[in-house]
């Protein structure tokens, strides 16, 4: 038996949070996307409700074009914890003629996935969603609330937002509005990396150094695959590289890289001088890519 | 995750110009926290912009309309770290609605870092900044007195407003050694995390230095353990068939296995059985725990309610009177009724009392029959159930609460209970 317990205050403040949304809410849900900030997400709710199970589901919002890798995990997480897990496809909403697919250099499902979130919490009644997203991610990020209330449409009035004083959450909403919940808004990502090492978080293979088919464009190194958009022009060879993040494959660029263990990413990590989203295509579209998306409901 | 680095949290205030966005910018130039492609953007950004320097305010402006305006409209989150600290800032805009914004920030800081500008000196915004530190309790506050540069990094200018500041300090409950003076300059490093040669008269730390050495003894208060309970655990499996755990983050002091406790409102008595923290069973745990505590007595107990040592119970009452803070267009009235959250519990209030509005500046208050944005007064309520709190002034988490809009569910006002 531990003698006395020193909390560590980014994972205690955590699983407070995790706990409020629990108390706080009728019809909570988990949106797992099989990256390393949901995969913490996951670790932290069993911590904050063991010996019980995590007492809500976890929805992935598919795009049908995430790496192979992610969703094999995905689906050995769910089965080794026991969980519930709920999964809506983008390719769905295309078939419906809710939303179109882009076309040409830089076309993305990434933005398509608004729909069917939304779509997904009218079905489920959802009336909160925890996310794995960090302030210290995007500057626009920097200005969200642990509890973020959306209006019926999912959309974030950065100007009406709900001020936040010592720890104490206020999850009270009206029919029809839900609340996106971030029990991680205060780690960085060093941190989320830290704390997969401590605390032994098994991870997607994709995350650490292998040999991988890509193109380079505009400075960044893309997946070379029949989901990404290729010019003719746009050589493809293989090479050593990780991700540093996992969206879908349109919109996540590789780093080069040697690290094959937890210690090797830790350390490239510490050292890096590119931010996290530095390797995300859809941010770079405009200085205000992430606020004007966050709008209209993106997560 | 840290590796046993500390965790100080910081709020900053300062009014408009005084370059608390440069400072910030600054502090994550400095520390390499700052990427490549985030300078890239601040280098893009200032040439547009026809700037001759690197605007680091930049890396901190978030919002499209702030970066149209060229003012901060809402608090944002910094994070940097150093070798031994993880530093996290609440940047706290200093224009209008800067005592809402502020008290906000500063709720969840342990510093105050207050910015002057060397050639304004005191004025009537660090009167307010300073009150608001007091208020809150910060407990410990930087005065940084920023833009020496442009005073010729003139050692009587610094020394002037010390001696304004201390005026300040004397009609507060801030003690001398809670309060260290900075002379900087943000925009040029100067004092920030490298030592000026420009100012060889000044021999304390820099900001970041002093910053690295405050202690938990200096962040952290030390009371009597308080726990609210947040969520019953039931497993209801069969390996835990009977297992009741009590969750909750624990405040102010320690709690072990064995200890006598009081839970209220029932005023039962019982014993703790056991502490989770995860898959382990610990002995005791120390304020800021995330835990689950079990005990030895079939009890009543659920979310809202409180848990502590038989040996220092809180107060219980149905009237409480507080220092509001309103945080909402919404305004305070007489007979106005709201949802009162203290902590995790939740209660229905209603005001009886507008005592007095109170000056920020440290003159006292006037007659006032509400209270709206941004004002700070002295409030009589009455409860529909008693509140099991401490005051504020001896008991942070356990003396504040916040109120909720009946209507519209927004959260309208802060609390400081006397």
């Amino acid at each position: 038996m531990n003698n006395l317990l020193i909390p560590n205050p980014k994972e205690a403040e955590s699983i407070h949070i995790i706990r409020e949304v629990a108390a706080q809410f009728e019809r909570p849900v988990l949106l797992f996307s099989g990256g390393k900030d949901s995969i913490t997400l996951v670790r932290l709710a069993q911590k904050a409700f063991y010996p019980a199970k995590i007492p809500f589901p976890l929805l992935h919002v598919d795009t049908g074009h995430n790496f192979p890798e992610t969703i094999e995990f995905r689906d050995k997480l769910v089965e080794e914890l026991g969980l519930e897990l709920i999964v809506r496809n983008v390719q769905d909403a295309i078939d419906q003629g809710k939303v179109r697919e882009e076309r040409g250099r830089y076309s993305s499902r990434n933005s398509l996935q608004t729909t069917t979130l939304l779509d997904a919490i009218e079905e489920f009644k959802f009336d909160a969603c925890i996310g794995g997203a960090r302030r210290d991610e995007e500057k626009a990020r920097a200005k969200e609330r642990v509890f973020s209330v959306r209006d019926d449409f999912g959309q974030w009035d950065e100007k009406n937002q709900r001020p936040e004083l010592f720890d104490m959450l206020n999850g009270k909403i009206h029919n029809g509005q839900n609340v996106r919940c971030f029990p991680i808004s205060n780690w960085t990502e060093l941190d989320v990396w830290e704390y997969i090492k401590t605390e032994n978080i098994e991870i997607p293979s994709i995350y650490f150094a292998h040999e991988r088919e890509v193109f380079m464009r505009d400075g960044l190194i893309w997946t070379a695959n029949e989901h990404v958009f290729r010019e003719e022009h746009e050589e493809v060879m293989v090479k050593m590289v990780r991700f540093r993040t996992v969206g879908d494959m349109t919109c996540t660029a590789a780093v080069f890289s040697e690290a094959v263990s937890l210690d090797d990413v830790v350390g490239e990590i510490r050292d890096s001088s590119i931010s996290e989203r530095g390797a995300r295509i859809d941010d770079k579209r405009s200085e205000a890519a992430m606020e004007t998306r966050k709008k209209v409901g993106y997560f | 995750m840290s590796e046993n680095r500390k965790l100080i949290k910081i709020a900053t205030a300062g009014s408009v110009d005084d370059g608390k966005s440069t400072l910030i910018g600054r502090l994550l130039y400095d520390t390499k926290s700052l990427t490549t492609d985030k300078i890239e953007a601040i280098e893009r950004s200032s040439k547009q912009r026809g700037y001759d320097y690197l605007d680091f305010s930049l890396a901190t402006d978030g919002l499209v309309a702030e970066r149209e305006q060229g003012i901060t409209i809402d608090v944002a989150h910094i994070y940097f770290n150093t070798e031994k600290t993880n530093f996290i800032v609440a940047d706290t805009p200093g224009h209008v609605e800067y005592t809402r914004n502020m008290v906000t920030g500063a709720s969840t800081s342990q510093v105050a870092i207050i910015l002057i500008d060397a050639r304004k000196g005191v004025i009537e915004q660090t009167y307010r900044h300073f009150f608001i530190a007091n208020l809150l309790r910060i407990s410990h506050v930087v005065v940084a007195v920023n833009k020496m540069d442009l005073v010729n990094y003139d050692e009587e200018v610094f020394l002037k407003i010390k001696a304004d500041f201390d005026v300040l300090v004397s009609k507060s409950d801030f003690t001398e050694d809670q309060i260290n003076f900075i002379p900087v300059s943000a925009l040029k490093g100067e004092n920030i995390a490298r030592q000026s040669e420009e100012m060889p008269w000044y021999v304390g730390n820099t900001l970041l230095d002093h910053l690295e050495v405050l202690e938990a003894k200096d962040l952290e208060e030390s009371t009597v353990a308080r726990f609210p309970v947040q969520y019953v655990i039931r497993p209801k499996t069969e390996a835990w068939h009977d297992f009741r755990g009590f969750s909750g983050m624990l405040y102010g002091g320690n709690l072990k296995v064995g200890d006598e406790v009081t839970l209220l409102p029932s005023l039962n008595t019982s014993k703790i059985k056991s502490i989770h923290y995860f898959d382990q069973e610990i002995q005791e745990a120390a304020p800021g725990s995330s835990i689950a505590i079990t005990l030895e007595t079939e009890v009543d107990l659920s979310r809202g309610d409180m848990l502590v040592k038989s040996s220092a119970v809180p107060r219980s009452e149905k009237q409480i009177t507080a220092t509001i803070c309103q945080v909402n267009n919404k305004a305070l009235t007489v007979g106005k009724k709201y949802i009162l959250q203290h902590g995790v519990n939740r209660v229905m209030a209603k005001v009886d009392q507008i005592e007095s509005r109170i000056h920020t500046d440290f003159t006292g208050g006037e007659d006032a029959h509400s209270l709206k944005l941004n004002d700070i007064g002295r409030v009589h309520f009455r409860l529909n159930k008693p509140i099991h709190f401490d005051t504020y002034k001896s008991n942070k988490s356990n003396g504040s609460f916040i109120l909720i809009d009946e209507a519209e569910y927004d959260t309208v006002s802060v609390g400081f209970i006397e």
